[in-house]
């Protein structure tokens, strides 16, 4: 039984998408069948951070309407097996995706994958809400900061009242992905920590992603950040996803690099 | 960073503790707005009507709370009368 795992957060620009592609592409690695699909209907960057926008025809918003079949639509990813992306349409009004149209396009995937993971868009609108709707699980992506983190309170407010589980009374499980996270500035008291953002939000935590030069070097050149394996981002996207996965591993990353003393002296990153 | 960056560094202000301060109330506030009964504005209106009738008050001298604990809900009404 596929199960579908919503990326979310309300807030913009915390890294929705980079996880989005990082965590599918770990699942495909894992040797699970994986779609990710792009929710965000005028403003498609999906198919840019997996590297395949040179090779959108139809979107998904052309499978709602009929105009293209499922197989047409579908991208496979050039690096990774098991691996297959569904691009947003760049060019239709936000209300194109409608519930019973995302339901169907939604139930023909549940029979041919293991994961489907919907990228939210941000904000609380029709495409947030739909990217939820149908969500088994859903990955609250923040940053340590009070903005994102609120924002992350309401739309977990939202999965709590308005997910097809809630309706159903069978609440969609929740895990924190705290994104951006810079050790050095936690331990100088400038940045909430992971436990300051845990007691806030009280759900589970599924990652940290330490703040990361990777991630545009990743953004860049098309390619999911967590293929990076010199990357401490890229590991712990890999953790994330066995922790995902069901497997129980320590947090990584959560403290600063020691520098050595002539290091700091000459002022080296 | 290096040796003159160490010299001038010393007090950088501690802003983490306020932002977490920050977040718990407002969080706070709005999960109770969350759970709040539609009903509990309008209601708010009516009382604050039926005290006008008999002392001159303004919106915001009267609060009304809804705390919900595991058995039963408490409904707080403050009203905050004007010095006569």
């Amino acid at each position: 039984m596929a199960k579908i795992i919503v990326v979310t957060s309300g807030k913009g620009g915390v890294g929705k998408t980079t996880s989005s592609a990082a965590i599918s592409t770990g699942l495909a690695l894992a040797g699970h069948k994986t779609v990710v699909i792009d929710f965000d209907v005028g403003l498609r960057n999906l198919d840019l951070i997996m590297g395949c926008e040179r090779r959108v025809v139809y979107d998904f918003v052309n499978v709602i309407n009929k105009e293209a079949t499922l197989k047409q639509a579908l991208i496979k990813d050039k690096r990774t097996d098991n691996l297959f992306i569904l691009p947003a349409s760049q060019t239709r009004d936000k209300d194109a995706l409608t519930i019973d149209g995302v339901q169907a396009v939604l139930n023909e995937l549940k029979e041919d994958f293991d994961f489907i993971i919907c990228d939210s868009p941000a904000g609380i609108e029709q495409g947030a809400q739909m990217a939820l709707y149908f969500a088994d699980e859903a990955i609250v992506v923040t940053n340590p900061e009070v903005s994102s983190v609120r924002d992350s309170d309401r739309i977990l407010g939202i999965l709590q009242s308005k997910s097809l589980r809630a309706e159903q009374g069978k609440p969609v499980k929740e895990h924190l992905l705290l994104t951006r996270y810079n050790p050095l500035r936690v331990e100088s008291a400038e940045m909430l920590s992971v436990a300051d953002v845990e007691e806030i939000l009280a759900i589970p935590l599924l990652g940290v992603i330490p703040e990361s030069e990777a991630v545009l070097k990743a953004s860049n050149q098309g390619q999911p950040v967590i293929l990076d394996l010199e990357a401490n981002a890229g590991q712990a996207y890999s953790d994330a996803v066995r922790r995902l996965l069901g497997e129980t591993i320590e947090h990584r990353f959560l403290e600063a690099e020691k520098k050595g003393f002539f290091k700091r002296l000459l002022g080296g990153k | 960073m290096g040796i003159f960056d160490y010299l001038k560094k010393k007090e950088k202000p501690r802003t983490a503790a306020m932002a977490k301060e920050r977040l718990q109330i407002i969080v706070a506030h709005e999960r109770r707005k969350r759970t709040e009964p539609d009903y509990l504005p309008m209601m708010q209106q009516e009382i604050i009507q039926v005290i006008r009738k008999y002392v001159s008050i303004a919106d915001d001298q009267v609060s009304v709370q809804l705390e919900s604990s595991d058995d039963c809900s408490v409904l707080e009404l403050n009203v905050t009368l004007p010095e006569s």
